[in-house]
């Protein structure tokens, strides 16, 4: 039972990283257009994620209701000494959730658009930059149990080269991810020309922030290259990812608009495989070289069996609700406002 | 500001803001849907335009009641790790389920704000539907995970450590159904009459009639019928607080001494240094009757307590008599309504009955937040009642009081566009949903 829970929580992860990855990274990219065709943008936008977007932050509730219930040393660990990253990230999720609700919602349509639309778009980019760095972090060695000054404890836990770069590959996976998205949900061709443009462009910056990344993680002594290269799978599932991408670039140039956002999901999944794979199960390294594990630091076994029953009877309601909403609004695409 | 006053202010403010989206993210979609019936069935157009009207403003609720709900759950954690280190897995259960029935809704509501004239008209009043029963569902987990801190359950607690832990017997604790029954019934009463109010506002101002009088009447009669409701599940509540927690019932009361036939004190001020009330209206016997059941029995005082077991009696106190007052004005205007509904037709044309509601607009809300107050300050200084004490499970972060100014600036920030737009939102009643002159309703 204990193998369902974890299961569940890798792939709440992975979803909100797919999912509300491109939902933030729709905001980000929306940061990075002129000004000219923001307007254009917003519209496509909205209407791609608008029946969904609600649903795919759940994924992040998900992960975080079954780390407290399931895992709830790991849980209170992090919450200690994250503190501060994770209260900046829940600052952005409350201004990005009420400002795409509130921009569409609004029943005039005026200068407080002014407001909305750049709060928007930019807790767009600092939610997931602060998410990467508490994932960074957490298995970044650098949270210190016994530390005994504030700047130790609560400050160096998170800031440090290798979680800012973390921070920033995540932005641009997202920035990528919602750009293959949207070339799919656009009928002009010029728009279509601009998000592949915008794919590319994120695509070059994940490059550029992966190698940041492995860069910072030899500044701070982090073995990332062993966990990456240091066994067949994730040897294997980062040729697989790499190799993609080859793929990627032709059917971008090819104008496919379906598969790719295949390829692009699986380069996601192929990374966060490797990242946590080697490491399993601990999901948090201390400074002293101690760690916490999914194993080890489980709740009581009756709470464990609980909880499996309950993800595994929610998903047999949840799963197939939510393939039919994103089938409906996939197959027929009108107007979605509700007005 | 000292650092665990100002974790437990954060805590109360979180907690105070997101109940009032949720109670709405949980009444409104009842309210659609009747209206929503009301259109497909008649085929009249102002339920149309009301179903839409009010799902606008819902789309805008329940966007913030769900980030201030993704907040509450690392709140937990940044605010009270120890606390969520031992209670996370025990009290976990209803969380995990509540996930389930948020997960639901969320979809379901994806249909229901963008499935007009897309699905089978009928499956899609369903999912309006399935929007309130999921909601209704969660509020029903999350309350019996914090009846749980009120009495706690499925667990062993040996010299300091959680054993035998059984989630089951945790959720289903003593407190689970009082506190569940009364919270829903009370979300149906203050989302009612809010917006009852709002409605009778607008007719009094004779703009739109039709449609805010059709409006008006589907959150009254689920308003009223609530709120007539309210006192007896009240009285549930009391007596099982009385059972459970004698210390809060006591605050509640300001009630000192242990004593038979004890008399309610309704008013007054407490003071707890002199351990008396003044002021207040005292009547015999009923404070017993009211816990137990019988006039002569015996009511636990504070006395009976440790200093350091107590709660805080003056805001108890006054909390629990500001709910209790208002519940009977909401109580008396309802059936005063009834009354209008059945036998005086004419009340319901003439401007006080209107003017009375549009009085009670908040009241039903301030009941709900100082409801939340009794329960829990009057469980304080116990974060799990009798097993562990809220100072012991407060983070070691310092500086938590720059976290509450962020966040109190952010809900104020929060709730003045919130109330802006639901201003605007009523103020365009009549450029989107006004019928051309003639046309039928
Ligand atoms: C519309 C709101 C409203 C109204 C009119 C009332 N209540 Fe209430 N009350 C609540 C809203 C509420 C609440 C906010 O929903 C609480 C907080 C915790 C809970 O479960 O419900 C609550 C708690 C609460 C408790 C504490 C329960 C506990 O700690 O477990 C008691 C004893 C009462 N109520 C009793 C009453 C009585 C005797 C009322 C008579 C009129 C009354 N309430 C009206
Ligand atoms: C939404 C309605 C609720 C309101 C308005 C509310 C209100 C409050 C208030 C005023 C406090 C501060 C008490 C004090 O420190 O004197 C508090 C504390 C707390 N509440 Fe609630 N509460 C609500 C529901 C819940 C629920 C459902 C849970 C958990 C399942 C919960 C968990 C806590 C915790 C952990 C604390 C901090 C510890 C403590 O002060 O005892 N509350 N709440
Ligand atoms: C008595 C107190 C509470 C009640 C009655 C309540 C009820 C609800 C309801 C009905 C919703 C649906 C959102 C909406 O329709 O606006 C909601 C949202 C949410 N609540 Fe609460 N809640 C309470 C306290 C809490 C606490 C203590 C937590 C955290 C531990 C929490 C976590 C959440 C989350 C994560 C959401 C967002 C889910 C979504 O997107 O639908 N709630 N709550």
């Amino acid at each position: 039972m204990l193998y369902v829970v974890i299961i569940f929580l890798w792939t709440a992860i992975l979803l909100y990283l797919l999912l509300g990855g491109a939902d933030f990274g729709a905001g980000i990219i929306e940061l990075f257009t002129s000004k000219a065709n923001k307007i254009q943008t917003r519209k496509t936008l909205y209407e791609a994620i608008g029946p969904i977007w609600e649903a795919n932050h759940m994924w992040l509730i998900i992960a975080i209701v079954i780390l407290f219930v399931g895992f709830p040393t790991i849980y209170s660990t992090m919450s200690v000494y994250l503190h501060i990253p994770l209260t900046i990230m829940l600052l952005g999720i409350i201004a990005r959730g009420t400002a795409f609700t509130f921009r569409h919602y609004d029943a005039v349509q005026d200068e407080m658009q002014d407001i909305y639309n750049p709060i928007f778009a930019y807790s767009s980019f600092i939610t997931p930059f602060f998410l990467g760095i508490i994932a960074g972090s957490a298995v970044s060695g650098h949270i210190d149990t016994t530390a005994k000054n504030f700047m130790d404890a609560y400050i160096f836990s998170w800031l440090h080269w290798f979680s800012v770069s973390v921070g920033l590959f995540t932005v641009s996976i997202c920035g990528f991810l919602a750009a293959v998205f949207l070339i799919g949900e656009t009928d002009s061709a010029i728009d279509r020309k601009r998000f592949e443009l915008k794919a590319k462009a994120f695509n070059i910056a994940a490059v550029v922030c992966g190698i940041l990344v492995f860069i910072s993680a030899m500044i701070e002594g982090i073995p990332l290259i062993d966990w990456v290269f240091g066994n067949i799978v994730g040897i294997i599932a980062i040729s697989a990812a790499t190799l993609s991408l080859i793929l990627l670039w032709y059917l971008l140039y090819k104008g496919n608009s379906y598969f790719i956002r295949i390829l692009a999901g699986f380069q996601v999944t192929m990374i966060l495989l490797t990242t946590t794979y080697r490491h399993y199960p601990n999901i948090v390294i201390l400074k002293n070289g101690g760690y916490l594990s999914l194993i080890e630091h489980s709740g009581h076994p009756k709470t464990i069996q609980a909880l499996a029953l309950a993800l595994l009877i929610g998903s047999v309601f949840i799963l197939p609700a939510l393939f039919y909403l994103i089938y409906s609004f996939q197959k027929n695409k009108v107007d979605y406002a509700v007005d | 500001m000292d650092d665990f006053i100002a974790a437990r202010s954060q805590m109360a403010l979180s907690l105070g803001f997101h109940i009032i989206f949720s109670c709405i993210g949980m009444v409104m979609p009842f309210f659609m849907a009747v209206a929503h019936y009301y259109y497909l069935r008649t085929d009249k157009i102002v339920y149309k335009n009301i179903t839409k009207a009010w799902s606008k403003g819902v789309a805008i609720f329940f966007a913030t009641g769900a980030v201030s709900g993704t907040v509450l759950s690392f709140e937990l954690g940044l605010l009270w790790p120890e606390f969520m280190k031992h209670a996370g897995p025990i009290f976990g259960m209803p969380f995990s389920l509540e996930g389930t029935a948020f997960f639901i809704e969320a979809i379901a509501l994806g249909f229901f704000l963008y499935g007009w004239d897309r699905f089978n008209k009928w499956f899609h009043w369903v999912t309006g539907v399935i929007v309130g029963v999921s909601g209704l569902a969660s509020g029903i987990l999350v309350v019996a995970a914090n009846a749980w801190m009120n009495s706690p359950a499925g667990f062993d607690f040996v010299n300091g450590e959680y054993l035998n832990v059984d989630p089951m017997k945790a959720m289903f604790n003593d407190a689970w159904f009082s506190q569940s029954l009364h919270m829903c019934i009370a979300a149906f009463a203050a989302t009612g009459f809010a917006v009852a109010g709002v409605h009778a506002l607008m007719i009094i101002r004779r703009q739109n009639v039709y449609f805010h009088t059709k409006s008006f009447t589907i959150a009254a009669i689920f308003g009223c019928v609530a709120a007539v409701l309210q006192p007896l599940s009240g009285d549930i509540s009391a007596k099982d607080v009385a059972k459970r927690q004698p210390a809060k019932l006591a605050a509640m009361e300001a009630h000192f001494q242990t004593e038979k036939a004890a008399g309610l004190v309704v008013g007054g001020i407490p003071d707890e240094k002199t351990k008396e009330v003044k002021y207040g209206i005292k009547i015999p016997g009923l404070l017993s009757f009211m816990a137990h059941g019988d006039f002569n029995s015996e009511v636990t005082g504070l006395d009976k307590f440790p200093k350091e077991n107590q709660p805080p009696v003056a805001i108890t106190h006054y909390a629990f008599q500001i709910m209790v007052g208002l519940g009977m004005a909401m109580m008396t205007l309802s059936l005063l309504y009834f009354l209008a509904l059945w036998k005086k037709k004419k009340w319901l044309q003439s401007d006080w009955l209107l003017k009375l509601f549009v009085a009670a607009t908040p009241i039903g809300f301030i009941a709900v937040e100082a409801g939340w107050t009794v329960t829990e300050v009057g469980r304080q200084p116990w974060i799990i009642y009798n097993v562990m004490r809220t100072a012991d499970a407060v983070t070691p972060m310092p500086g938590i009081s720059y976290s509450f100014y962020m966040f109190t600036a952010m809900y104020l920030s929060l709730g003045m566009i919130v109330t802006f737009m639901l201003y605007r939102q009523i103020k365009m009643v009549d450029k989107l949903y006004d019928l051309p002159d003639g046309a039928k309703h």
